[in-house]
């Protein structure tokens, strides 16, 4: 690394850009972001859709691979990564959180859970993880017979039983209601606060953006500002 | 400029497909080898049939044949006056002993005479090398082209025969086929064997002369018009010959080269019949299993499209159209390759029966059946799928995805076992949610593999026939024939020759057989009991006795004649004084080449009103004493020929390989790609119903072994099932084959090799390892970034 620091750093990006296509067709999703984000925060991207905000978040969880500049998560240099080493590191650092869940529907919300954390060389037990998400009472639940709601927080359970050091969270509301959202939020809360995991949460909602500690607006593929709010929003109080 | 204008739809169309373009080929191939064996066997049969027709026609194959002792030539015009009869001919032909240079063994040979002055009215040659005799000349011979190919011999060879007991060198002047050899076989042989059985033709005066029939013949041929009774002809000319040692004629299809011939393409006739459909009904089968299922991860396009009001009708069309693109590619590839191996083959046919020309004609039909099956195959899956999603309100296909529900205990409390992992409880609980996409699964998997081992059982039940005709039936090292029918003293002089372990007479006399209004020209073969070398079985294969009193008839020719044990048959000897008497049908037997009818030896020279008379040997001989016996057996006049136990069951062997073994590989072949087309298929649908969930296992960090686990233990799962089903299939497709393939020649047992059935298993399994290497190779590839976006 370049310089020491005195807080441990989750990620540092230089410069990374995102071109898909060639040609006439080329598109630059991600033109040159440089960022930190700083072990243990809540970090909201805000952005347009197309703003490059996703793509980022892909690039951070070791899903797709910058054109260009490079990712640093805890001074290693992702871009070295083959996929092999991508899998490994998302198999024991990141936490995925999807829009639409994408749990297993063959399997209850405990089993969805202990898929995790067979493979997990830390995990917390499947019930305390949805004990942290508040489902302490419908683990032996399938997918199928769980609101949407429940169904995004077992997928919260799921992305933390592992202990992971960051969650990725890529519009974890955006399929849900307010009520059930504001829910979703507070696990997300819960967790970083009990936790300490670092937290990148992707949202159209600006109102969210209350409740994180650091908020990165986007906009053209570029990182556009930094706000750092004094204090954070509890869940409840967002107004959406 | 003027664009060609695609409508979306069908741009989308053209690009889904490409998309699917390598399970589109898997597909397109299970369609096209169903096709293609169709189209093959459906156009090789009519050509050889329509080319042995032609044959027989073009050459004038005598429809009715009649032999004599010694007819004067003036009998021929009242034969030729018979009504019905367009022409006839006369001619001379004998049986001889052969000699040629280098052979150990004596060889069986039969002259016939060639008119001396033009070309033979009836039974013409095909001259193939050489020249025509010379009448003048008494050493000029043409011999048949196998028999000339057998021993290597060309126009100037020489050879020498036992003529009336003398010995006379022959010259080769050309080699020709006949429409009445095409299959040429020697007395008392089972088979054609074209090294023990020659045919030579020779001028007639030359026969006359050497065998004092001036201005007479022993045999007559007869060419009938269209509509003429046969059976009517047959007996007017056996009227008309009896007075001179007439024998009894019969018609072409009693001629044992046509019976050879007919009964070979007859079991390529049942192969085609019965495989072919069998393939094409599998392939439709798999085919609607395919559609259905594709059409079913197609649900979410289809509430798509109908939301943005496209018809039910238009939807439907629209997925018909992607289904019938691919049976279309199977269909034309199928009729493609068909009728060229189909044309392939026939001349590896052509070549095989010595067809002089090929007639391949392939009409319409094949074509119009093959993409009936299909066609419907295919509108049958598509519909019932398509139906199925269209069923669905569009909205279904804009709400969040609701989760497919679980939560019906359908295995008990197993699948919430401890000892399971997350992954394998997927796949348990995969399987047991909707088991009929399982069952389907299994069951094609089992059909193919079924088609797969039923075809190569049949190289089994060849093996099994020789086995039983020559290691349990026939169990002699030779046979020897006598010249005429001779006093048993005989045997002693057999005994005495050098090398004979063992001897064993038997008596055969040619005869019709009547029950009632069904007749059957069938010699009797008179045997010893407790006989060591010419042994009857039973339908369990033990031996069994030749009973005191009674016939033991071979079962095909009992079901012929539709008698079974305790009825009386008549029997009506057809040579030496001629005798007609009544016999009890004591037992049936088991044969399987010809239809036999046995008894007592004693007991059928008593009915022949003869003393102790014996037509020739069963010999057991000692291998190292084999080359002086042969030598004393050439010059042994009273014999006629000698069948080698061992030869035979070879050239069998070799036969049935070059007849059936074609069809054989022709079936395996398809029916491994059959098997592997299901198996991909199987596997690529199974990824495309599940790349979602295991895209977001990918994500989460499981490595590509473990996401490969969850969608190839399934398989293999579903596979292994599959195996002793696939198992039942081939035993009953095996059994169905032998039972349909009896000919009036050949009955073909049951048999299935535990080699074979791990040969098809090993088949199943192979191309799931193949399939499940090249879907491996597709999770490696999964769009892990598209499923975050995307919902089901």
């Amino acid at each position: 690394m370049s310089e020491a620091v005195d807080i441990r750093e989750a990620y540092r990006t230089h410069g990374v850009t995102k071109v898909y296509g060639s040609g006439d067709a080329q598109v630059h999703a991600l033109r040159g972001v440089d960022l930190v984000v700083p072990e243990g925060e809540m970090v909201v991207l805000l952005g347009a859709s197309g703003s490059g905000k996703s793509t980022l978040l892909n690039i951070l969880g070791g899903l797709d691979r910058a054109s260009e500049g490079e990712v640093f998560f805890r001074g290693q240099n992702l871009t070295d990564f083959a996929d092999r080493a991508l899998t490994e590191y998302r198999r024991a650092h990141v936490g995925f959180v999807f829009q639409f869940y994408n749990l297993i529907p063959s399997l209850t919300a405990r089993e969805n859970v202990a898929l995790v954390t067979e493979i997990a060389r830390d995990p917390m037990a499947p019930d305390e993880a949805l004990r942290l998400v508040g489902l302490g009472e419908r683990m032996s639940h399938f997918p199928a017979q769980l609101s949407g709601g429940e169904q995004q927080r077992v997928a919260i359970a799921r992305a933390i039983a592992k202990r992971p050091t960051v969650l990725l969270c890529d519009e974890p509301t955006g399929a849900l209601d307010s009520t059930t959202g504001v829910k979703v939020l507070e696990a997300l809360e819960r967790v970083n606060a009990e936790t300490g995991t670092t937290t990148l949460v992707i949202t159209h909602n600006a109102g969210i953006a209350d409740m994180a500690d650091r908020v990165l607006y986007f906009r053209d593929g570029r990182l556009d500002h930094v706000h750092e709010n004094a204090r954070r929003k509890r869940p409840e109080d967002i107004t959406w | 400029m003027v664009r060609p204008r695609i409508n979306p739809l069908n741009r989308k169309l053209l690009r889904d497909l490409w998309h699917i373009r390598s399970q589109a080929l898997a597909i397109a191939m299970v369609v096209a080898c169903g096709i293609a064996m169709f189209v093959m066997s459906y156009g090789m049969m009519a050509a050889m049939e329509a080319t042995r027709d032609a044959y027989y026609d073009r050459y004038r194959f005598a429809d009715v044949f009649a032999a004599a002792k010694r007819a004067p030539e003036h009998v021929m015009t009242k034969i030729r006056a018979i009504d019905g009869v367009s022409a006839a001919q006369s001619r001379i032909s004998v049986g001889v002993l052969l000699d040629v240079e280098g052979v150990a063994e004596p060889i069986t040979g039969r002259m016939q005479s060639l008119p001396d002055s033009g070309r033979p009215v009836l039974n013409d040659l095909v001259l193939r090398t050489g020249r025509w005799v010379d009448p003048r000349r008494a050493d000029e011979v043409v011999v048949n082209e196998r028999f000339a190919e057998a021993h290597a011999l060309v126009s100037g060879d020489t050879l020498s025969a036992i003529i009336n007991g003398r010995k006379q060198k022959l010259t080769v002047v050309g080699t020709a086929l006949s429409p009445e050899y095409i299959y040429a076989i020697g007395p008392g042989q089972l088979i054609p064997d074209d090294r023990r059985f020659g045919v030579l033709w020779v001028a007639r005066r030359q026969l006359e002369a050497a065998f004092d029939l001036d201005g007479a013949f022993n045999e007559a041929t007869l060419r009938l018009r269209r509509g003429a009774r046969v059976e009517e002809v047959i007996d007017r000319v056996d009227a008309l010959l009896d007075p001179y040692g007439g024998v009894g004629a019969y018609a072409r299809e009693d001629h044992i080269s046509d019976e050879f011939v007919s009964s070979e393409l007859d079991q390529l006739a049942t192969m085609t019949a019965v495989m072919p459909p069998i393939f094409l009904g599998v392939a439709a089968f798999l085919l609607n299993i395919v559609v259905s299922r594709l059409i079913d991860t197609e649900r979410e396009q289809i509430g798509l499209l109908k939301s943005f009001g496209y018809s039910d009708a238009a939807v439907g069309w629209h997925y018909l159209k992607f289904v019938l693109a691919m049976t279309a590619i199977g269909l034309v590839a199928g009729c493609g390759v068909g009728v060229w191996l189909g044309r392939g083959l026939a001349e590896l046919y052509q070549e095989y029966y010595r067809f002089p020309f090929l007639y391949f004609r392939a009409g319409p039909a094949p074509y119009v059946y093959a993409t009936l099956a299909a066609g419907t195959a295919a509108l049958l899956g598509t519909v019932m799928a398509v139906r199925r999603a269209i069923t669905l309100p569009p909205a279904e296909a804009m709400r969040p995805p609701a989760p497919a529900d679980y939560s019906k205990r359908l295995l008990g409390r197993f699948d919430r076992a401890r000892f399971l992992d997350e992954p394998s409880r997927m796949v348990i609980r995969h399987i047991a949610r909707n088991p009929m996409r399982g069952v389907l699964t299994v069951l094609g998997i089992a059909m193919a593999m079924g088609l797969y081992i039923g075809s190569a059982a049949s190289t089994d039940a060849i093996e099994k026939m020789v086995w039983l005709t020559f290691d349990q039936v026939e169990r002699q090292d030779m046979t020897v024939l006598l010249v005429e029918p001779r006093h048993d003293r005989i045997l002693h002089e057999f005994t005495r020759m050098p090398g004979v372990r063992a001897v064993e007479p038997f008596r055969s006399v040619a005869a019709k057989l009547r029950f009632g209004p069904r007749e059957e020209r069938q010699g009797l073969t008179g045997m010893l009991p407790h006989a060591e070398m010419g042994r009857l079985i039973d339908r369990d294969e033990r031996a069994i006795q030749v009973p005191e009193a009674g016939l033991m008839l071979s079962a095909p020719l009992g079901e012929r004649l539709g008698v079974g044990s305790g009825d009386v048959l008549t029997v009506e000897v057809m040579e030496g004084r001629q005798p007609t008497f009544d016999v009890r049908v004591a037992g049936l037997v088991e044969a399987y080449i010809g239809t036999p009818a046995y008894l007592h030896i004693g007991e059928l020279n008593r009915l022949m009103k003869e003393g102790p008379t014996v037509s020739g040997a069963r010999l057991l001989v000692d291998d190292a004493r084999a080359e002086p016996l042969y030598a004393l057996l050439k010059d042994t006049p009273v014999v006629a020929g000698v069948e080698l136990n061992a030869a035979a069951a070879r050239t069998f062997r070799t036969m049935m390989d070059e007849n059936m073994g074609r069809m054989i590989l022709f079936n395996v072949v398809f029916a491994g790609l059959i098997v592997f087309g299901v198996v991909y298929n199987n596997a690529r649908i199974a990824l495309a119903e599940r790349g979602r969930e295991l895209a977001s296992l990918r994500v989460l960090g499981f490595r590509r072994g473990e996401v490969s686990y969850i969608l190839l233990a399934e398989m293999a799962l579903l596979t292994l099932i599959s195996l002793p089903l696939g198992m039942a299939f081939g035993i009953g497709l095996a059994r169905y084959l032998a039972a349909t393939w009896t000919t009036d020649l050949f009955v073909i047992p049951y048999a299935l090799q535990t080699d074979t059935m791990a040969q098809g298993a090993l088949v199943v399994v192979a191309s799931a390892i193949v399939s499940a290497l090249l879907v491996r190779r597709r999770i490696d590839t999964l769009d892990l970034i598209e499923v975050l976006k995307t919902r089901e």
